[in-house]
């Protein structure tokens, strides 16, 4: 696909983010206007345990350029468990993602709590620097849906 | 098909000032399946939920998307409002383009782009909603309350009035906690324990409360109406039955170097011991590390003196089992340790005491019996030096960010008291800013400094130096006059931060209650749900939620007291309907879901299945929904795609990452 030189490249990234801690840590950086690039999408799932590989590997064959997955710290989850599955079942596959094309750096799981409007505000903003830096991700992309 | 309104809140200008919310409201229209779209000022105002309803019944809508606010925040308003107009709640969705996009994007073209996208992922996933239906469930009416200091004993107090029986549990030998240390309280001047005593008392003698002292909590399963709490009952080695407090043991007891941690370890206790003379219950408690009969096998002087034959050395720990409908966390607060601030030298003199033991030496009951004196050679000081914020409002990571409240008001207290009693002693407090907000606490200060003399130094103290005639230099800096202070002082006292109970890191895991960075517990809303912790059915008292003063900790007592009377009042619960679902057809029976369940809520069941005409039965995945809290972690393990989550089902998931990626 043809990338103008001039045009600004603003990545499609899809975050995961739990509905106890990371998610309610997004709506802290909201209410105290911490703002990260608009190019961030936040996604609501129960538990970080309920993101099923499937729906990253989706969001990069559509044509995400990153996905992020954030939870409640270790520890911490909420149903107790989730985030231990969650954080294994991350590691697997962003390995697998990284040996078919898909850079580490286009994929992260980060902890935020609750209380952490801060940490989730600049982990955005350091995520969307990384995927700016890495270009638009051309693996994994449905070849069929391109002109 | 589903027939959906969308409806773009402007919420006043939060909204509207950054998301061109007619464009979200024109696009939504272009959306599969949409029929309706709006916009309006406020939403959630009664007008708003009007139109909501309005446009159900006149265009015969099934499904609804709110552009709004954090779901959080007014999904259960939206769903209250679709169920009135007739239809189900669950077929309402929320894009959150308040906090996850006005508030935090400047450019309205860009903010008004995600605004759009958000709508379109809501839209998918409505498209996909299926109504939901809520089961019951039942709710046992008694309490648990952990902590027995003041905010849990008034918590117990204001639940067992309204007649549900509560268990307090308490990890030292005697409720009390924090406030039966302190001698005086601020503004007042009121004797600590003149008025917290009564309440011990009332406490243990109200019939619907049951105290488990030196017990602590060891397993929390269940939730919200339906907790099952295991408590360790720590062997006292008294029969607490038997014992009639009379105090024989403790004073015949060979084994005196303990430190008492009820006085701060200013001086020893026995072996044997009740942490102080009013203590609840009033029977003792053999410290087995200590003990000599414990440690030797020899002495058991205690069961020779006991008239009542109540010693016990063979008891045991007992696990208590028992039921709750609601929970209420009242861990309190313990000080700092100051290894970190080494410059006040609190490890290298006996007189660089912290607050909290200066209130044990002002205490009658205390190490010196109120006698203000010098720990170090028991002579009176004449030169006082407060330092305030030691370890609170600290930038770097020494101390604690916060602002620990209460450390400005005891230290006035504290110099008042002094000067009141001691006229000839002068104090000085060095301070960052005085805080005094608070019924009569600025007048209380101002006694303080025009009534008292106290004499208050604006600025940070560097360096305290122990001298060889046991004087201490206190070299500080006054930012008022612009100079810098050396005095030689007697004695320094430092306002240590204040900082959540230890044990609090395990108790919030157990009850998966959230923790902020600073391990205080973090409550559902900071305004609107301040004593309810995001799990439903645990309540927040005093410390734990945050720093605060006695005043404060008791009404919060007694508000987390009423949000669980309201929930134990309660005969059923609805539960969440958004559980896991098994599709008999695609399982294989493998087990793994019921492996990963957090809540054993999944079980095997031997089902007729009929596969496209093959009829035969089949070990397939059952889901207890009274059980499923719906985490999904069954939905991911599953291998044949059998497990879904309703409410957040692979294809609602993947229809919202489809309409993002679009």
């Amino acid at each position: 696909m043809p990338i103008n030189e001039n045009e600004e490249f603003r990545p499609k990234i899809v975050a995961f983010c739990c509905n106890w801690c990371s998610y309610a840590g997004a709506d802290l950086a909201g209410s105290c206007r911490l703002g990260y690039p608009a190019d961030v999408k936040i996604i609501r799932v129960p538990c970080s345990c309920r993101v099923n590989p499937m729906f990253i590997l989706r969001a990069f064959e559509k044509g995400a350029d990153g996905v992020i997955m954030c939870g409640c710290h270790p520890g911490d989850c909420h149903y107790s468990t989730g985030n231990y599955y969650a954080r294994r079942r991350m590691t697997l596959l962003f390995s697998m993602l990284d040996y078919i094309g898909v850079e580490h750096g286009r994929t992260r799981v980060e902890w935020v709590s609750a209380a952490e409007g801060v940490k989730f505000s600049q982990t955005m903003n350091e995520f969307v620097e990384k995927i700016r830096s890495l270009g638009k991700n051309v693996r994994l992309g449905d070849l069929r849906c391109r002109n | 098909m589903q027939r959906i309104g969308v409806f773009v809140c402007h919420c006043g200008s939060n909204i509207a000032a950054t998301v061109d919310v007619k464009k979200v409201a024109e696009m939504a229209l272009m959306e599969q399946g949409v029929v309706h779209a709006e916009d309006y000022q406020y939403m959630c105002s009664e007008a708003g939920q009007a139109k909501i309803a309005q446009a159900i019944a006149e265009k015969g809508l099934t499904g609804i998307v709110v552009c709004s606010c954090s779901p959080r925040m007014h999904e259960a308003t939206f769903r209250t409002c679709a169920e009135r107009a007739g239809i189900n709640p669950y077929m309402v969705e929320i894009a959150n383009i308040r906090e996850h996009c006005s508030w935090i994007h400047k450019d309205i073209e860009e903010a008004t782009k995600k605004a759009v996208i958000l709508m379109r992922a809501a839209v998918a996933k409505v498209n996909l909603n299926a109504p939901l239906k809520p089961g019951e469930s039942r709710v046992t009416k008694r309490a648990l309350v952990i902590g027995g200091g003041i905010a849990g004993i008034q918590t117990a107090l204001d639940i067992a009035d309204a007649g549900y029986p509560v268990d307090i549990v308490e990890k030292t030998p005697s409720i009390g906690g924090r406030m039966s240390q302190l001698d005086k309280t601020f503004p007042t001047l009121d004797c600590s324990a003149c008025i917290l005593t009564p309440k011990m008392v009332e406490a243990a003698a109200h019939e619907n409360i049951n105290i488990y002292t030196y017990s602590e909590v060891e397993k929390v399963t269940g939730f919200v109406g339906d907790f099952t709490v295991d408590i360790r009952k720590k062997a006292r080695s008294v029969d607490m039955d038997k014992c009639t407090g009379c105090g024989a043991c403790q004073e015949k007891c060979p084994s005196k170097r303990t430190p008492s941690e009820f006085n701060r370890g200013l001086n020893n206790r026995t072996a044997i011991y009740t942490p102080f003379a009013q203590a609840i219950p009033n029977v003792p408690v053999i410290d087995r590390d200590a003990c000599i009969k414990f440690k030797t096998g020899k002495c058991g002087l205690c069961s020779t003196v006991c008239a009542a034959g109540a010693i016990d050395y063979e008891q045991k720990d007992e696990i208590i089992t028992e039921k709750y409908g609601a929970i209420v966390v009242a861990t309190g607060f313990d000080v700092i340790k100051l290894d970190n601030y080494d410059e006040y030298a609190y490890s290298q003199s006996k007189d660089v005491i912290t607050s909290l033991e200066l209130e044990r030496i002002m205490n009658a009951a205390g190490p010196t019996k109120g006698h203000l004196e010098r720990l170090s050679d028991g002579k009176a000081p004449k030169n006082i030096v407060f330092v305030q914020c030691v370890g609170s409002r600290c930038s770097d990571n020494r101390g604690k960010s916060y602002c620990s409240k209460i450390c400005c008001m005891y230290t006035a207290k504290h110099a008042m008291l002094i000067r009141d009693k001691y006229p000839d002693v002068n104090v000085t407090v060095f301070y960052i800013d005085v805080r005094t907000p608070g019924k009569n606490f600025d007048e209380f200060y101002r006694r303080a400094v025009e009534e008292y003399g106290v004499n208050y130094v604006k600025g940070q103290v560097g360096k305290v130096c122990p001298e060889p005639d046991g004087s201490l230099t206190v070299y500080g800096s006054d930012l008022i006059d612009n100079k810098q202070l050396k005095i030689s002082a007697d004695m320094v006292v430092l306002a240590a931060a204040i900082e959540p109970s230890e044990s609090v890191r395990k108790i919030a895991t157990m009850l998966t209650a959230s923790i902020d960075t600073n391990n205080f517990l973090t409550e559902a809303h900071p305004k609107l749900r301040p004593v309810e912790s995001p799990t439903a059915g645990v309540f927040l008292s005093g410390v734990c939620q945050g720093p605060k003063d006695i005043p404060e900790t008791v009404s919060q007592a007694g508000a987390a007291a009423v949000k669980a009377i309201g929930l134990l009042a309660k005969d059923k619960l609805m539960t969440n309907p958004c559980t896991a679902k098994s599709d008999e057809l695609l399982c294989n029976g493998c087990s793994q879901c019921a492996n990963v369940c957090p809540y054993g809520a999944i079980s095997y069941e031997e089902k007729q299945v009929n596969d496209h005409g093959i009829r035969e039965t089949r070990r397939v995945a059952v889901v207890n929904n009274a059980l499923c809290q719906g985490c999904g972690a069954c939905t991911v393990t599953c291998p044949s795609g059998a497990m879904d989550l309703q409410g957040f089902s692979n294809r609602q998931i993947t229809a919202e990452v489809d309409a993002i990626c679009r």
